[in-house]
């Protein structure tokens, strides 16, 4: 297929008026712009200090049928999570990414929760993972495939619970790449040096609005969202 | 389903208009959609703002189309996925067998794509014994129905709960043939439950992407149900459906695009899942597919590249026009008997297509409006369309007798006397013949007009006359 590339690029090229490519100052300039890459306009709206940034995640999140919950530390996360599957009628069985940030709970005071570690299976009803980071300005979780965290975690079992420190809400979009960026070059994201396979940003419950337009929460992804924020040092 | 029949736009849309399920099923979506926008905008005052923004990236983009490919493909073959170049839709086709038969596929999963429906992905995997799975609720519906979308975001907008009830009932003939399905829940609980199996069967999962990012080699995809994740997570290959105007610089410019994307369509301020992919999956991944394909496409863009028609390269497949368009509103989006509906179709189709195709479509418009203004990238939409009214007039696709009037109309234009004289005398004659019943319901060279409603008998003067009187009394 290399004549479709060529013919493609070449047409492309013709439209502009060029026998080749882009000259070298201009391709550097272009290669620049993408180096470092401008923020372009940003809402207004996540422009707060830090404290209305984390109510302005939650009060975003809840709008669009997500439920949070929010507790003082860590060691509260495991049976606010085994309250929050009894009210909604869930069986205290989960899978949990392994992700070393879980372990700071003290799983064992719940004896009858039932934790698995690992991918999701077809039967698995609730999946447990941490995200890295957040989005006030829509009220939305970013995940990143890795070791830690199998994506499908995110979209098989009906109800996804999400354990996010308060501290890795930021207010953009913008700001999870740069933080992607940071790790990357920090050589945190695995050995290629690469994005995460995987980067899901995840706005609530999965939903459909196929049928008539009527908004049903469940299509495909998880029925229930639930987040439980945690606070954490510097906003207790 | 597969081919046009974009050429019978007429006769499509008169029997749509015939349709008691489509007037039923438009009339319920129309305010859902455009007030669900007008909200999204009241909440963010940039969003016009982001507009511009929007419009000024594409155009950056398609001044350097060929530089950001190269540099999108060198990164996905850095992250360890391939890109395929696609002159055609049959080119397309052929690479997706391709790459389905390297790995032995029997069934493949479709995330909703629309470069999918353009080369007919579907039709080509069947006829060649790969069964194919649409997993998008909109589009399983349809794909069942064997229909093909009626809309660029809401395939099924054209259907009510009972047809797509019906459709359910013919096609899970396992399940009970008893059981209550009247409700958009069950529906859905029901389409679920069926689907969940398919994902875990597929070796295969297509997906479209609303963008590429060249910064990274990223695609990205935006959902709301999660079946465009599921579709590609699970299979051991997944494959991108991109059209190649699709790419952007950086991550940072994709996010300007997501923020007029979901409000500008449904009226959400994001959609649920915003998925960005880079390659296959890791060394280290406990999940996500072993190889990772991209296609892109020309199928035609190209050539309206340094045209007129460049303008619509910049659509990002929002919906906003056929859902504030009050022609699409009445026909829907069968009538424009293609892939593409609504005035982005009515601009697009034609160039891909050829005018001899789809030249009816440009006329399928009251030049109201609405659809540039609403365009989140400002797309000229009317104005396109009225350069492809030229193109169909100086290739003669017009009829033969709106030429005619067209001709006649202009050789009295050109001289004004005797088109005072002229029109005075037609409205003296007119305002004569219809003054006892004040109507026409038939006017001579003039019945496809009057076929659907009457033409009011003028009152005996022309404009002209009426604006001369008026300025001599000073327009009192």
């Amino acid at each position: 297929m290399v004549a479709n590339r060529d013919g493609i690029l070449d047409d492309i090229r013709r439209s502009q008026g060029r026998d080749g490519p882009i000259d070298d100052q201009r391709a550097a300039e272009l290669r620049a712009r993408m180096a470092s890459p401008t923020r372009n306009l940003l809402p207004a709206r996540a422009d707060l200090p830090a404290s209305e940034v984390i109510d302005l995640f939650q009060s975003m999140a809840e709008s669009v049928f997500a439920t949070v919950d929010r507790v003082a530390d860590m060691s509260a996360v495991p049976e606010v999570l085994t309250d929050y599957l009894k009210r909604e009628n869930l069986p205290a069985q989960v899978v949990m990414a392994p992700d070393p940030s879980l372990d700071d709970a003290p799983w064992s005071d719940q004896p009858l929760l039932e934790i698995r570690r690992g991918v999701p299976q077809e039967s698995d009803m609730v999946s447990v993972t941490s995200a890295p980071a957040a989005i006030a300005e829509t009220g939305t979780l970013a995940m990143f495939s890795g070791a830690d965290h199998p994506s499908t975690l995110n979209f098989l079992p009906e109800t996804h619970v999400v354990v996010l420190p308060v501290d890795r809400i930021s207010k953009n979009y913008e700001d999870v790449w740069d933080l992607i960026r940071q790790r990357v070059d920090a050589g945190e994201m695995g050995p290629n040096e690469r994005m995460p396979r995987t980067v899901n940003l995840v706005t609530g419950p999965s939903r459909s609005g196929d049928i008539e337009q009527t908004l049903l929460l469940g299509a495909h992804g998880p029925r229930r969202l639930h987040i439980i924020l945690v606070d954490t040092d510097e906003t207790a | 389903m597969s081919g046009s029949t974009t050429h019978q736009f007429k006769e499509n849309a008169e029997r749509q208009l015939a349709d008691e399920d489509l007037r039923q099923a438009l009339t319920k979506s129309k305010g859902h959609f455009t007030g669900g926008r007008q909200n999204a905008m009241d909440k963010l005052p940039e969003f016009d703002a982001l507009r511009d923004k929007s419009r000024d990236i594409k155009e950056h983009v398609l001044e350097n189309l060929d530089f950001y490919l190269e540099t999108y493909e060198q990164n996905v073959i850095d992250s360890g996925g391939q890109v395929h170049w696609a002159r055609t839709a049959k080119d397309a086709q052929d690479i997706v067998l391709e790459i389905c038969r390297s790995v032995g596929a029997t069934s493949v999963n479709k995330g909703k794509s629309m470069i999918g429906e353009e080369c007919d992905i579907n039709e080509a995997l069947e006829a060649n014994g790969i069964r194919a799975v649409e997993t998008d609720l909109g589009e399983y519906i349809i794909q069942i129905r064997n229909e093909r979308p009626s809309h660029i975001i809401a395939p099924a907008v054209h259907l009510t709960k009972a047809q797509v009830e019906q459709s359910f009932r013919e096609t899970h003939t396992h399940l009970d043939p008893d059981r209550i399905l009247e409700e958009p829940p069950t529906l859905l609980e029901e389409a679920r439950t069926v689907l969940r199996k398919k994902y875990f069967e597929a070796e295969v999962g297509i997906t479209g992407a609303n963008f590429l990012v060249a910064e990274t080699g990223s695609s990205i995809i935006v959902t709301n149900e999660g079946n465009g994740d599921l579709s590609q997570l699970l299979p051991k290959v997944h494959i991108v459906l991109a059209s190649i105007e699709k790419v952007v610089p950086t991550l940072e410019d994709a996010s300007t695009f997501l923020r007029v994307l979901a409000r500008s369509a449904t009226g959400q301020e994001f959609s649920v899942y915003t998925t960005v992919s880079t390659g296959p999956r890791r060394a280290e991944d406990p999940d996500g597919p072993e190889e990772y394909h991209v296609i892109l496409l020309d199928n035609g863009r190209t050539g309206m590249l340094g045209t007129e028609f460049q303008d619509m390269l910049r659509c990002i497949r929002c919906g906003a026009c056929m859902n504030h368009c009050p022609v699409y509103q009445s026909v829907g989006g069968h009538a424009y008997g293609w892939v593409y509906p609504g005035p982005m179709g009515a601009v697009l189709s034609p160039s891909l297509l050829g005018v001899d195709e789809a030249g009816h479509l440009p006329n399928a418009s009251t030049f109201c409006g609405r659809c540039e203004e609403v365009c989140p990238v400002r797309i000229p939409l009317p104005k396109l369309m009225r350069h492809w009214r030229e193109r169909e007039f100086e290739r003669h696709l017009t009829p033969r007798a709106a030429r005619t009037g067209i001709r006649l109309w202009a050789f009295f234009a050109q001289r004004p006397a005797l088109y005072r004289w002229a029109t005075g005398l037609q409205m003296r004659l007119m305002g004569a013949m219809g003054r006892r019943r004040g109507r026409f319901s038939s006017v001579p060279l003039a019945k496809g007009w009057t076929k659907y409603r009457d033409l009011p008998a003028p009152e005996g003067k022309t404009f002209q006359q009426q604006w001369a009187a008026q300025q001599k009394l000073g327009r009192s």
